[in-house]
């Protein structure tokens, strides 16, 4: 009995690495079976799912509401573009993106935890924050706003983004099925390093954040410490979902830092399942696929193609009043009641994957 | 007798605008001691809590913990140092199960495996191990609080403050907190606040008396409970 516990993580981190290992088998199979301008595409989904985890990490584990998490997607970006552009390594840059992200994460982070702000604050804060990015990028059209050899562009953005390229082979830029290995391959190891983290002490500690600041305070956790963590470690990876955009797009302008795409992340993570990790990957997906077909104007009512943000706006509505628990987490008691059904005689109701015990 | 008091208030003031919560109390508890703290509402007990917690920094004043001052830490700091404190508004961690909520305390002071070992032995001692896999959020309000207990002295505090442990509780639940709360004194040092009198017959020693926010009286419990003054101020209104 005393071991429980450590059954329960142990368990939770068997459960992480299996489902990482599907990740790989998901990522062969697709690239045996998927079309080249398929592969093309799903890199870009694939990419953004980084930025699905990141927020699920942030919000769903940690229970910190951000409204702007393409503020750490657009600086990653931002940077990998100029220090690629300025010779830089590109593997360097990327890294250098990556910190830089979680750098400024921590720092908005210690304003808003050490100064106590309530969550609502934490939001307008957030908002305000990745509006003045796109803003201020915005304004940087002019030919004097460079940074070394590269310009800022302002609206029109920043073309031609050297694209990453392999350690070994710094000269050659890797082709786009290689491309799609690094973004699949970074998926998968971000959501295994996450997904242990949240099995950890660590991890455990952040959770009894989200449920009860004052509890988790009372037994001595320190609670903005860990705030601070959580939150820098998501912004860190939002910048590695940036910067790998922009290498995969050779491109990045203001808009990744836009409102849009911190909305989209929030719906993501909504849809996919808050609280989950593998969820908010999957909805993500599953979504860009969605927007991507409706664009295609495939989905018509009596031969009119409707309007898309209106039917993924319809689509939205149903699902958090129809699913409000999110995808992975309906699916999965879904599994448990066939389970249980399938097995009548199975012992004693052990609470369905208690709210600590998730993928 | 120079015996170091486990906690001391000296001269604790805490004013939220015009209204002085507490007003100028000075109160020592010995090690070992178990300390009743009753009075009207909102005479000043549970933000006389707040202070020495850590939760709210008093306006003036000062806070020893174990002969050295803990005044302006913060909570978590302040916990470190062992110090238990069971909340008025339950404070639990309701998304998560009972074993989750009490190994995390554990877990402060122990590896894993010994955390896990602390947080059966604890919830046992509660009477809540059968709930270890229940999430709290569901439970009754009883066994809820029970949990609550059980998280708290799985920190292995060396005082333990309790805002009305046996608030909305049944008979029975109760008796089983009288029992432990009698037997974690064999080696701990409780304060704690109930308006039950029933129950605070069954425990007190000492008890001290609080009203707007001062120490009215502090005595022996038999002494206390018939003092006139209590009376006016407290029981018989209660008793009315
Ligand atoms: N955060 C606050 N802001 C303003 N006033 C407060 C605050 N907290 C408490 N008070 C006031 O301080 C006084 C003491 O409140 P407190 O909760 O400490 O009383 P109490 O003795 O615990 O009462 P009860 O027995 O009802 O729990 C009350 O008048 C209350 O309204
Ligand atoms: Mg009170």
């Amino acid at each position: 009995m005393e071991r429980l516990m450590e059954n329960d993580a142990l368990r939770g981190r068997l459960l992480v690495a299996l489902t990482a290992l599907i990740g790989v088998g998901v990522m062969f199979w697709a690239a045996a079976t998927l079309e080249f301008f398929q592969i093309f595409q799903l890199t870009e989904f694939l990419i953004l799912a980084i930025l699905a985890i990141s927020l699920a990490f942030i919000w769903g584990h940690g229970g910190i509401l951000c409204f702007g998490q393409a503020a750490f997607f657009g600086l990653g970006g931002y940077a990998y573009a100029l220090l690629a552009l300025n010779d830089f390594d590109t593997g360097g840059a990327l890294f250098l993106g990556v910190a830089i992200a979680g750098g400024f994460a921590a720092l908005l982070g210690y304003f808003m935890f050490y100064g106590r702000l309530s969550d609502v604050y934490m939001g307008v804060v957030t908002l305000s924050v990745t509006l003045i990015f796109q803003k201020l990028m915005n304004s940087t059209a002019g030919s004097a706003y460079t940074v070394g050899k590269a310009r800022l562009g302002g609206f029109n953005g920043i073309p031609s983004v050297p694209t990453l390229s392999s350690p070994a082979e710094p000269a050659m830029p890797l082709m786009p099925e290689q491309l799609y290995f690094v973004a699949f391959g970074a998926l998968i190891l971000v959501y295994l390093l996450l997904g242990l983290m949240t099995h950890s002490s660590f991890g455990r500690a952040a959770a009894a954040v989200r449920e009860n600041e004052t509890r988790a305070e009372l037994i001595g956790y320190d609670v903005r410490r860990i705030k601070l963590v959580t939150f820098a470690i998501g912004g860190a990876v939002a910048g590695l979902a940036g910067a790998l955009m922009a290498s995969q797009r050779a491109f990045i302008d203001p808009n990744a830092f836009g409102l849009v795409l911190s909305a989209q992340a929030l719906i993501w993570v909504i849809v996919g399942g808050l609280g989950t990790l593998v969820g908010p990957i999957l909805g993500c997906i599953a979504l860009q696929y969605l927007s991507l077909w409706l664009s295609e104007g495939q989905f018509r009512v009596m031969g009119a193609a409707l309007d898309n943000n209106l039917v993924l706006g319809v689509i939205l509505m149903t699902m958090v009043l129809a699913v409000p628990k999110g995808l992975a987490p309906t699916i999965r008691d879904g599994v448990l009641w066939l389970w249980r059904r399938a097995r009548p005689s199975s012992d004693a109701p052990s609470a369905p994957a208690a709210a600590g015990e998730r993928a | 007798m120079t015996t170091t008091p486990i906690i001391e208030a000296r001269n604790l003031v805490m004013r939220f605008g015009g209204v002085v919560a507490v007003n100028d109390v000075s109160l020592s508890v010995a090690d070992g001691e178990l300390r009743c703290l009753i009075g009207p509402n909102g005479a000043g007990k549970s933000t006389f809590f707040k202070c020495l917690t850590g939760q709210l920094t008093p306006t003036s004043g000062e806070v020893l913990f174990d002969g050295k001052p803990i005044t302006g830490l913060k909570s978590h700091e302040i916990a470190r140092l062992r110090v238990g404190i069971k909340t008025q508004v339950p404070n639990l961690f309701n998304g998560l199960t009972a074993r989750e909520n009490v190994w995390l305390a554990a877990r402060r002071n122990h590896v894993d495996r010994a955390a896990g070992k602390l947080a059966e032995a604890v919830m046992e001692r509660f009477g809540v191990a059968a709930l270890a896999k229940r999430v709290v959020g569901e439970l009754a309000h009883g066994q809820r609080q029970l949990v609550e207990l059980a998280c708290v002295l799985a920190g292995e505090p060396r005082l333990i403050l309790l805002d009305e442990p046996a608030a909305g509780m049944t008979d029975e639940e109760v008796e089983r907190i009288t029992t432990v709360i009698r037997e974690i004194n064999r080696t701990t040092a409780l304060v704690v606040v109930e308006h039950d009198m029933q129950f605070i017959r069954q425990i007190a020693r000492t008890v001290t008396v609080f009203h707007q926010g001062a120490v009215l009286v502090e005595d022996h419990v038999d002494a206390v409970l018939s003092n006139p003054m209590v009376r006016d101020v407290y029981l018989g209104k209660k008793a009315a």
